[in-house]
């Protein structure tokens, strides 16, 4: 690498363009916040972000597989699992995006306040529902949220992945305080979220640091090289590991960095909470295991014990508190603990099939998570979100298809036979299991078979509940936009349940990293 | 054992079973043709209808049920065809794989979907889709004024197809599928009328106990695919013999574990009496003659690894023989005529699980008694619902009597299940019964004269229990509410009965002498014959023969020519123990239930609502101040939430630093 003298560095463009046109898109969406008019916002915004979306995608397929390679410096990685996890992001992006712009015939996004900045009941909140404001800043920070993910997937620069890392969660801080409803709760989540993030972050920062102190350099490649050349100093080493880990972990929300998850999904706008839900975990996932594979590798028998004790307390923690509780958020919320237990199950597997493993388990995991918390939307009483339990009462009775397209769902979290879950568990357990981590598989099965059990209580509530005991809940009508979110889900849940071979090719056959 | 290629062109044409221990048949499944290869519409049809009536809403409430039947009936239609076909064939050709699809095939490893007609499943689908479908034309008559009647069929039709699901299936991992599909489906079936909570209870019972089960059924996946690298019913049984004993032994007591939870054997037996809560038909379909049988035919169809784990299979039997005493004693108890009749399925359940744990011979009558008991115990199940139905929905034996006058179609049809159970000579359940109990006896050694005086005791209890439960109904005095009218139910409802009271008569006669039943299932189990019983075989039919008329002696005395009191007496000890189930909830509390629950029950101060009376016992322990102390932490501060955190990254720091 470079010496003492400033070599200006090699970029390639192309593999980068994804990324690129997605931070483009989110300026270009500032800039319309700028210059449209307050009506014609929605109208632009929306078709500008959908259409930068589905431009990256395609830039990503179409470009992606020639352009391989580690550039910038060797600070960005673009290989089969940048590309993969980058792919993954963009789809379920765009999905969530669809979820958060259902207006259900209304003026402006239903989901989110008029006015962001205005007082919970204060004058001015009510002056700006009376001329119409609209937060429609949410599609900026939502594309620059997800130009962040994919940079953070691909960095292969301990600096580089701080930086993304702080570039996908501001734009989630603030998307996290626009609820429209329960303006309050939902601010305590932001600001909760922020500030746990920001702690998290300095435990990143620390530990890669100690990391730079011991490798003399940020670089994936140089730290495992000084790890293989057994340079000492292990002091700094194993320190340096543990603490970025715990920035990671935090950001994928295991145990005992998962606090913050129940209270932020239940605060956050629900659109916001699906998308969170799902694309983080993608991102966090993804830089995870470019860290501990390609950098720290050779420091396995350090990290790997705590990777398998932080698993079995997620999923322990996860299935325990996600059966007391009443709230269909916190519930999804206390699953996505347990789920994030199951994917480090894959993650701690160390060889080709814990990585192709993992990514496929995000993939249900996401296909899974956006279309229920679409559904979760929907269900209203008296104008706001039902989220209480029992207010699902009888919901079978009255909207069938809902009710069975998020019975499915359930199931498929539940990990049942013929749902994308069994698959995912199926993958990562055997990878698991195939590298001798048998115990973390049992504790998994477990663990399922416990959170099971209130996934059934919500689908026995929807079909055999009384709907007198929820006169209040309605099913609003979703849009084309939510139902084709919904129905995509569910029908790539059942397709990665039913046929998940083509998928668990393509993660096979791209879970190589460059280093 | 190798894999033959057949000159069909296939690509693999497998075993369907392995050689037994003793050598016997092995019959090569080939890939179907004809009706055969249409038999995916044996599952398809009732999944069809389920499908309308639950997404096409009130539209079909009209027409809804009569589909429902229809496609049921159009179910068994597609199964006898196919047994037509079969028939056709020669004897061990008789086995036909449907390929459905191939489902995950990555790398090495290769799961694909498909069905298995053979002689073993296509006699669980005869049993599944007649008496399924008889069920379905009563519960017409049964279900007629309820409001919600379409919902009801669109569950039962649901239920047939993943019952079918489980018995076709070609792989461990497909009967999975329709395992867990009839555990949803009967939770959905019992707490139908969940306006009473005690339902909505008794559905969450059978699910936290049938969760234990499945973890059993999982564990014995994963041991085989580590094992085998395979979960297809072909390659598992033909390398059986490649793998370890202890292995084998730990699938079966894992697979034991599934389907004690699935047939409510003991220890997981908690289940079964609470989930009468439901409407009786159900129990009669789900609780009589194909859910609770599943156990028993998971163990049947595994016997390539019961054959080569004698520890395992030993095991079997004693589990069978426990839950047929545990079972019969708590039918004498019983006032509660659907409860009486659940203890009664326990008991016959446990005969099959005890033959099961005989080996081969006790295969093929397991598979027999379970047939006959499918129609006896149904045709008695739809008999009380006849009765409830006559005395306005009450179940109380001891409030019933002298009903023989007022529902004979009832009554008549009610005794011949009754006939049928106790053991007359030639009846369906005489014939299935008493070959177990010969088989029990022809064991060697201690356990002959155990298993086979416990099979006979049994037999005992069980003219007692019964005879008492069709006393206390039909004879003696009336004891009625002052409001009930008995009338007899419509011929929608009795006609079923009537089908299933002639097969309780005369089923055994018309499949075990003509050697039909033997001759169906024998290229599954191979020809077997039990050894010289311990004691003649004679001796062994007069002695149960003795212990009937003693049973049904005593009952008469007890419960006709002296008064039966309208409340229950106190009861001796073992009366009261037996009332209670043998206190198996108090000791589930203490030790069963699942920990997690409990845990779950007693951390809420929040969530009482909806964890109250989802458990069945709120017990004590560490884990109580574990759920505590984990409910603590989520107090909503941002800085205890942050003291987490620390907390955590100083735990992991530490214990790095002491393990280095």
């Amino acid at each position: 690498m470079g010496g003492s003298m400033f070599v200006a560095p090699d970029i390639n463009y192309t593999a980068l363009l994804p990324m690129i046109i997605v931070f483009v898109g989110g300026l270009v969406g500032v800039t319309v916040e700028g210059f449209a008019s307050r009506r014609t916002r929605y109208a632009v915004q929306v078709p500008l972000s959908v259409a930068t979306l589905v431009l990256a995608l395609l830039a990503l397929v179409l470009l992606g597989r020639d352009n391989t390679g580690i550039t910038a410096a060797g600070t960005v990685a673009v290989d089969g699992v940048a590309l993969a996890l980058q792919g993954l992001v963009l789809v379920l992006s765009i999905l969530g995006l669809l979820v958060m712009s259902e207006r259900f015939g209304g003026e402006q996004p239903d989901a989110f306040t008029q006015s962001g900045v205005s007082t919970p009941g204060s004058a001015e909140e009510t002056l700006a529902a009376k001329v119409g404001a609209t937060t429609t800043e949410i599609y900026p920070l939502m594309l620059m949220s997800v130009g962040g993910m994919m940079l953070f997937v691909a960095a292969n620069d301990l600096i580089l992945l701080f930086v993304a890392l702080e570039v996908l969660s501001l734009p989630l801080y603030v998307l996290c305080g626009l609820a429209r409803r329960r303006r309050l709760l939902s601010q305590e989540a932001s600001l909760k979220y922020f500030l746990l993030g920001s702690f998290s972050s300095a435990f990143f920062l620390f530990g890669a640091v100690l990391l730079y102190g011991y490798a003399g350099s940020m670089r994936f490649s140089d730290i495992a090289a000084a790890i293989s050349s057994n340079v000492g100093m292990d002091g700094l080493l194993v320190p340096g590991v543990l603490l970025v880990t715990v920035g990671l972990l935090f950001k994928v929300g295991a145990v005992p960095f998962h606090a913050w998850t129940p209270d932020v999904y239940q605060g956050a706008p629900t659109p916001v909470t699906g998308f969170m839900a799902a694309c983080t975990k993608v991102a966090a996932f993804g830089a995870m295991l470019r860290v501990l594979y390609v950098a720290v590798e050779g420091a396995r028998l350090e990290w790997q014990p705590v990777i398998a004790v932080v698993a079995a307390l997620s999923m322990v923690v996860g299935a325990l508190l996600a059966i007391v509780q009443t709230d269909v958020k916190r519930i999804l919320a206390y699953s996505s603990i347990a789920h994030a237990g199951f994917i480090l199950t894959g993650v701690v597997a160390l060889d080709v099939a814990g990585v192709s493993s993992t990514m496929f388990y995000l993939a249900t995991y996401g296909f899974m998570t956006i279309p229920a918390f679409a559904i979760v939307a929907l269900v209203r009483s008296a104008g706001t979100e039902a989220t209480l339990v029992d207010q699902w009462a009888g919901l079978g009775r009255r909207s069938p298809w809902i009710a069975a397209s998020f019975t499915f769902l359930l199931m498929a979290f539940a990990g049942l036979p013929l749902t994308s879950g069994f698959t995912g568990k199926f993958a990562v357990f055997s990878a698991a299991v195939s590298q001798g981590w048998a115990w973390l598989a049992v504790v998994g099965v477990l663990a399922s078979a416990v959170t099971a059990y209130i996934y059934f209580v919500l689908v026995v509530q929807m079909w055999l509940g009384d709907p007198a005991d929820a006169s209040g809940t309605a099913v609003v009508r979703p849009s084309w936009m939510t139902s084709f979110a919904i129905l995509v889900g569910v029908a790539i849940t059942l397709a990665l349940g039913v046929m998940p071979s083509p998928v668990l090719d393509l993660a096979q056959s791209t879970a190589a990293f460059l280093r | 054992m190798s894999v033959h290629d057949l000159s069909h062109g296939l690509a693999t044409v497998s075993l369907a079973t392995a050689e037994h221990a003793g050598g016997t048949s092995a019959v090569h499944a080939t890939q179907a043709g004809g009706v055969a290869s249409a038999g995916w519409l044996l599952v398809a049809l009732p999944l069809l209808g389920a499908a309308v009536l639950l997404l096409g809403g009130r539209t079909t409430d009209r027409w809804g049920p009569a589909l429902a039947t229809g496609l049921s009936w159009a179910s068994f239609g597609v199964g006898v065809a196919i047994i037509a076909q079969l028939t056709g064939l020669a004897p061990e050709e008789r086995s036909l794989t449907v390929p459905l699809w191939d489902w995950v095939s990555v790398g090495d490893l290769s799961l694909s979907a498909g069905l298995l007609l053979d002689p073993l499943s296509l006699a669980f689908v005869m049993l599944i889709t007649f008496v399924g479908s008889l069920i379905h034309v009563y519960s017409l008559g049964y279900m007629a004024d309820d409001p919600d009647k379409r919902r009801f069929f669109a569950y039962l039709n649901l239920f047939v197809a993943a019952m079918l699901i489980l018995v076709l299936a070609d792989s461990y991992l497909l009967l999975f599928v329709g395992w867990e599909g009839v555990g949803l489906a009967s939770y959905l079936l019992i707490g139908f009328w969940n306006y009473n909570p005690d339902y909505a209870a008794a559905a969450n019972k059978a699910f936290v106990v049938n969760r234990v089960g499945d973890v059993g059924l999982i564990t014995a996946m994963a041991i085989m695919l580590a094992t085998f690298g395979a979960l297809d019913f072909a390659t598992v049984h033909g390398n059986a013999g490649g793998a370890g004993d202890l292995t084998l032994t730990l699938i079966g007591l894992a697979l034991l574990l599934g389907a004690c939870g699935k047939s409510a054997q003991f220890p997981l037996q908690s289940w079964l009496g609470d989930a009468m809560a439901g409407p009786t038909p159900v129990s009669a379909l789900i609780h009589a003659a194909t859910m609770v049988t599943a156990g028993v035919y998971l163990i049947a169809r595994s016997q390539a690894i019961y054959d080569l784990t004698p520890d395992a299979r030993l095991v079997v039997a004693v589990v069978g023989a426990i839950t047929l005493l545990y079972g019969a004693f708590v039918g004498c108890a019983k006032d509660d005529i659907k409860k009486a009749l659940a203890a009664s399925t326990m008991s016959q359940i446990g005969y099959m699980m005890l033959a099961v744990g005989l080996g081969p011979v006790g295969y093929l009558y397991a598979i027999f008694h379970l047939v006959t008991h499918g129609f006896f115990k149904a045709n008695m199940f739809l008999g009380a619902g006849s009765v409830m139905h006559a005395m306005g929905n009450r179940v109380d034996m001891r409030r019933f009597g002298a009903l023989r006058a007022d529902i004979k179609i009832t009554w008549l049809t009610f005794m011949a299940g009754w006939l049928a159970i106790i053991g007359v000579p030639f009846t369906a359940g005489w014939y299935s019964k008493d070959f177990i109990i010969e088989t029990a006896f022809a064991e060697p050694g201690w356990r002959g004269w155990v298993f086979g005086g416990v099979a006979l005791l049994g037999a005992g209890i069980t003219a007692f229990y019964m005879s008492r439960l069709f006393f206390m109904t039909f004879f003696g005095k009336a004891r009625w509410h002052e409001d009930a009218h008995p009338h007899e139910s419509p011929l929608l409802m009795t006609v079923p009965m009537m089908v299933l009271a002639l097969g309780s008569l005369v089923l055994g006669a018309v499949l075990y002498p003509t050697g039909i039943i033997t001759g169906w299932l024998e290229p599954v189990f191979g020809h077997a014959e039990h050894g010289e019983p311990l004691i003649p075989v004679l001796a062994i039919q007069i002695l149960a023969f003795v212990l009937l008329l003693a049973g049904a002696g005593l009952a008469w005395v007890m419960y006709v020519r002296s008064d039966v009191p309208r409340t229950a007496p106190h009861g001796s000890a073992l009366t009261r123990a037996a009332r209670r189930d043998f206190y198996q909830d108090d000791v589930n509390e203490a030790l069963f239930t699942s920990p997690t629950m409990t845990l779950a029950r007693t951390s809420v101060e929040a969530d009482s609502v909806l964890v109250e009376g989802t458990v069945t016992g709120g017990t004590t322990g560490g884990l109580n101040g574990l759920s505590r102390v984990l409910r603590r932490t989520q107090n909503g501060f941002v800085r205890s939430y942050a003291l987490t955190m620390l907390l955590g990254v100083v735990a992991i720091l530490g214990a790095v630093w002491v393990m280095q």
